[in-house]
């Protein structure tokens, strides 16, 4: 029974500080993140859930200027430690991303990328990834007479779950997503909620979402971040219902945000 | 019909008509090029052009075969072409995905330089420089070589393929980079892998206007090559392009003789081989630029 399962926690951060160059966009933020659950960080426009998001793979690093202070810890390892892969770390954290973005190439050769570049050469074994991948993100029924066509072809909704099977296929133990929906319609929203019901079974989600009805039924736990700080975290339905802070309150029930 | 209404439309016209004057332009070039030429065809007859030697100027046999000239132009093309297309393509990516900014500045008003050097100095530097470097380095009795021209051009090219696949290179949208590096791509993968392959028909729309350049180009090959008009295809052997021939010839020629009319098949055949080149250039264009939407 997994619910009696003892929840081990997959990712620990530590006083962290994050600046954009002399300006400071997050402060102080202590959690724990647990395995195999899904996170929703929300707050309002600015206030650093995303840029949180993005220092768990370490996607900030590809902008300028950028610093942390603290420690991230995913397993029990540093992973602004000195000694750092930052390749490995970005296998074992995978991330969608706000709008789909497929490579100009076909189906095939965007879920394939991740494993050629991992050294995966054999094309039956890139095809059962590929395969398997588009399985679990919902995309095989609909896509599998057509692998080589352009993925630019598919539709905003089938090249989301396209860049969730991509990720997938580098078999990532934590799935980041950036608000995953908020370019979708509301029937290609459901099914991207559907599919991350079924991936919290076999990995660490953490989804950052302007969209609270959302936070509310897909996620176990939320944070609300606010101005650069976290200020309230636990179980969504705690959040939600009875929220401790004010201000969390004061957002969820729509007087600001 | 008022007054506004006929000022619109006067407006109209005018900014049609500057906007086709390209076109006829072009017309008029082709018209008149085939108007001078178009006596050749009765006398000698079309078909001296195809032979393999050109000599126009003799008292025993005057000759018109165009493939020497030809071969050279296409030779001394190909060469330079293979010589600038990793240059610029490599400079390009450097300076869009890897230069720093202060790089970038400094590099980008020498690339510009290095377009607007004129052709004859490029010339005396071919003559100075790279022509006897040419003639030691492979132990040639001369470095007035195809090879010698082709380097030069390819100096002329570099620029052109260098800036128009910066511009492709930098349309290429962030959210490609950011999905290969989450991938646990580096960003040498990220550059070869996404990068380029969505830059492509920019790139190769560079290499095929740097080519158009090249092939007119004629100041520069007419001091470099040699001049020896000879169907060969080593690029250690002196050449002559069709360009210098119109150019050196055409100034002592008799108006109206059949040399005259020679020299204005060439001008037919160099400016058909341009038209097929931005022809391929655009259908290529239009064929890989749909593939990013």
């Amino acid at each position: 029974m997994a619910e009696n399962q003892e929840i081990r926690s997959k990712i620990h951060v530590e006083n962290m500080n994050f600046f954009y160059g002399s300006v400071q966009a997050l402060f102080d933020i202590n959690i724990e993140l647990p395995e195999k659950k899904v996170t929703a960080f929300i707050g309002p426009s600015g206030c650093g859930k995303s840029t949180f998001l993005r220092t768990l793979n370490r996607m900030n690093d590809i902008i300028d200027g950028t610093r942390l202070e603290g420690k991230v810890l995913i397993d029990g390892g540093d992973i602004y430690g000195p000694i750092t892969d930052v390749v490995e770390l970005r296998r074992k954290v995978g991330m969608i991303f706000q709008k789909s973005n497929p490579f100009p190439k076909s189906i095939f050769d965007n879920i394939a990328y991740g494993p050629r570049l991992h050294g995966v050469k054999d094309k039956g074994k890139l095809m059962e990834i590929v395969e398997s991948c588009l399985v679990k993100s919902a995309l095989w029924d609909e896509v599998k007479d057509r692998l080589d066509k352009s993925a630019m072809s598919l539709s905003g909704g089938q090249q989301q779950r396209l860049c969730i099977a991509r990720a997938l296929a580098i078999n990532p133990d934590i799935v980041l997503m950036d608000e995953p929906a908020s370019a979708l319609d509301p029937k290609s929203t459901l099914k991207i909620e559907d599919l991350i019901g079924e991936l919290r079974k076999d990995y660490t989600i953490i989804i950052v979402t302007h969209n609270m009805q959302q936070a509310g039924r897909v996620s176990d736990n939320t944070a609300f971040f606010y101005e650069g700080r976290l200020i309230e975290y636990g179980a969504t339905e705690q959040i939600f219902t009875k929220p401790n802070e004010k201000q969390t309150e004061d957002y969820i029930t729509g007087r600001f945000g | 019909m008022n007054k506004q209404r006929l000022k619109a439309k006067l407006i109209k016209y005018f900014l049609q008509s500057c906007g086709s004057l390209s076109i006829v332009i072009v017309l008029l070039i082709f018209l008149f090029l085939f108007k001078e030429a178009l006596p050749f065809i009765g006398q000698p007859g079309l078909t001296e052009l195809f032979h393999s030697v050109w000599n126009p100027v003799s008292f025993q046999k005057e000759e018109f075969g165009l493939l020497p000239l030809v071969t050279g132009s296409v030779l001394v093309t190909l060469l330079a072409t293979v010589i600038a297309i990793p240059f610029g393509i490599i400079g390009a990516v450097y300076i869009s995905e890897v230069a720093s900014a202060k790089e970038r500045e400094f590099l980008k008003p020498f690339i510009e330089i290095l377009a607007g050097i004129p052709s004859v100095v490029l010339g005396f530097f071919g003559l100075v420089v790279i022509a006897p470097l040419v003639k030691d380095v492979f132990g040639l009795n001369t470095g007035l070589t195809a090879l010698t021209g082709a380097v030069l051009l390819a100096l002329m090219a570099i620029p052109t393929i260098m800036s128009i696949s910066e511009d492709a290179i930098k349309s290429v949208p962030a959210a490609y980079k950011e999905a290969s590096l989450a991938l646990g791509a580096s960003r040498l993968e990220t550059i070869w892998k996404v990068v380029v392959p969505a830059a492509l028909s920019g790139i190769i729309a560079s290499v095929m206007l740097g080519m158009g350049r090249v092939v007119g180009e004629t100041m520069t090959v007419m001091m470099v090559t040699g001049n020896a008009p000879v169907v060969s295809f080593n690029p250690f052997t002196s050449v002559r392009t069709m360009t210098a021939t119109v150019a050196a010839e055409m100034g002592e020629v008799t108006i109206g003789s059949d040399h005259y009319m020679a020299l204005f098949w060439v001008g037919i055949v160099l400016m058909l081989m341009t038209f097929i080149l931005n022809l391929v250039s655009y259908r290529v264009l239009k064929k890989y630029g749909s593939e990013r939407a």
